[in-house]
């Protein structure tokens, strides 16, 4: 049965298009929670629903005017946090509210909601074409690329900003390639779940993986793998039960998090870790 | 005569409005480890950060008989730790992926190494003549005494195992000098000596320069071989014996460090 609905050429697309995404929300995501940005991606997407607006308002291709609006967005708070103090919350709500405020306003001056928005806001990654999943796949290729590239002045700038500034890393920079990178990771993911789950790709997998009590690197395969089996399981089973996927891939990503919860209260976790310091 | 690693001329700091840190002066010769005491809010901590790059000051600061203008790509080899460092309690990281994390990558150390060879001095690359960042990592870890803990968990330590840590990811980089603020506030008696033991094998072992804050005058009079003893201004700059033999600046010390602990507790 499985084997029938991987020979739909639609599906096949999703699956290869989601899995890179799931990879690029997982690596994207470690950072963002770890540095409390976890909202950060939803104050991007909601930025990208004030560019999508934009788009359809102008005749301008969507995906460019999201993914323009949500860099400067992304930069213009992180100046703002910068100059002004303004707490990270704070800042991530302003980024929020004025994309979404923008989308509304540009929203009722072209008349009301069209379809296009719709498969924006709750994803369609069923209904992408083979361009878009080559561009998928070539935009998460580089993502993935830069995030390797960087991943050591990342990390040491997520876990002491002091000290990565004091070793010789250009935090300044490396902030600005950060949100960038997030802009990129967001607009692109956008397909899969939509603009208003994008958050839960980015924290689920994370949250979930770092209660495992491991380090860095085991950390984030094992949140990569959760992530990428939640895209793939979710995505069958939407068509199976005649599902929405995004929904269908956010809900197992839950489930993982609420398992794991239950491993750990039942001790499970707790005592293997136990075991490994008795070692 | 061991050459100067750093000068301090008239520094001045000015941190909230009001004067931190007023025209002070001290020198520190290659393989020093210098104390400085001083209460809280004397501006210890204000004074490590206009060394390391993060403060604006006035006066002059000098590292290896460089000025400031020229002596930026020194600052990466320059251990610094901080007082606290804070972090998410469940980073996912273990305690040798934390020291990994300072490393430096060759090619930023071209430019400061060009630099110590100029003006002669000798680097000491004891952990570079261990090869592969691995065996370096697994050496400072040795050093600092944190073999058994090298995959634990950061957030599952001690305060006194974690300070060891951030020694020993200070140590990874060579550095040509190590500032500590004090870097035992909070930590048990017993974790603090094998804290100082790990301190002193750094310095006479490894040869490696240190500046060191701290209230513990006792572990000073011990480890230290020279003393500066500053609250604003600095009191006192010289050879350990001859700070601990002059009784009116130990006076003087022990009123106003009393007067800040006060002061805090009001």
């Amino acid at each position: 049965m499985t084997l029938e609905i991987l020979g739909y050429s639609f599906i096949q697309k999703g699956l290869i298009a989601g899995v890179a995404i799931a990879i690029i929300c997982s690596l994207m995501g470690m950072f963002l929670v770890l540095r409390r940005y976890s909202l950060f991606g939803d104050a991007l997407s909601h930025m990208a629903f004030g560019g999508i607006s934009l788009g359809l308002f102008t005749g301008i291709y969507p995906l460019w005017t999201a993914f323009i609006v949500s860099v400067l967005g992304a930069i213009g708070i992180t100046k703002l946090r910068k100059s002004t103090k303004i707490s990270g919350d704070a800042a991530i709500a302003v980024l929020l509210v004025s994309g979404l405020g923008i989308g509304v306003l540009l929203i009722s001056a072209t008349g009301g909601f069209k379809v296009d928005l719709f498969s924006f806001l709750f994803g369609s990654i069923l209904l992408i074409s083979i361009e878009d999943m080559l561009l998928i796949l070539g935009i998460s290729s580089g993502v993935i690329v830069a995030l390797v590239v960087l991943r050591k002045q990342l990390l040491h700038l997520t876990f002491d900003e002091e000290q990565a500034k004091v070793s010789g890393i250009n935090t300044d920079k490396l902030n600005y390639v950060f949100v960038i990178l997030a802009s990129v990771t967001v607009i692109t993911s956008m397909r899969l779940v939509g603009i208003l789950l994008i958050s839960a790709l980015i924290v689920l997998p994370n949250i979930t993986a770092i209660m495992f009590g491991k380090g860095f690197k085991k950390t984030v395969m094992l949140s990569v793998s959760m992530s990428v089996i939640s895209v793939v399981s979710g995505i069958i089973l939407s068509y199976y039960l005649d599902l929405a996927p995004s929904g269908t891939i956010v809900m197992i990503s839950v489930a993982m998090l609420v398992g794991t919860l239950l491993l750990k209260y039942v001790n499970v976790l707790g005592k293997s870790q136990e075991l490994q310091k008795t070692v | 005569m061991p050459m100067n690693v750093l000068e301090v001329s008239d520094v001045s700091i000015k941190y909230n409005g009001h004067l931190a840190v007023d025209k002070i002066n001290f020198d520190v010769k290659e393989g020093d480890l210098l104390g400085i005491v001083g209460p809280n809010g004397a501006g210890k901590t204000t004074l490590f950060k206009a060394i390391i790059g993060l403060q604006n000051h006035s006066g002059k600061i000098k590292l290896f008989g460089y000025n400031e203008a020229d002596y930026q790509p020194l600052l990466p080899l320059i251990g610094y730790v901080s007082q606290k460092v804070v972090f998410e309690p469940n980073f996912p990281a273990t305690v040798s992926e934390v020291v990994s994390m300072g490393l430096i990558p060759e090619r930023k150390l071209r430019k400061g190494a060009m630099l110590l060879k100029n003006c002669g001095y000798s680097w000491n690359l004891l952990y570079q003549k261990v090869g592969k960042d691995s065996d370096k990592v697994l050496e400072c870890l040795k050093t600092a005494g944190l073999e058994s803990l090298k995959d634990r968990r950061i957030g599952d330590l001690s305060g006194g195992e974690l300070q060891r840590v951030f020694i020993a990811k200070a140590l990874v980089k060579d550095p040509v000098l190590l500032i500590l603020d004090e870097p035992v506030t909070g930590v048990d008696a017993d974790a603090q000596n094998k804290f100082y033991n790990v301190l002193k094998k750094i310095n006479t072992e490894n040869k490696i320069t240190i500046v060191w804050s701290s209230h513990d005058l006792e572990a000073i009079s011990k480890l230290a071989n020279r003393v500066a003893c500053m609250n604003r201004k600095l009191f006192f700059h010289g050879e350990k014996e001859e700070f601990f033999s002059n009784k009116e600046l130990l006076k003087t010390y022990a009123e106003s460090a009393m007067q800040m602990h006060m002061h805090d507790h009001n």
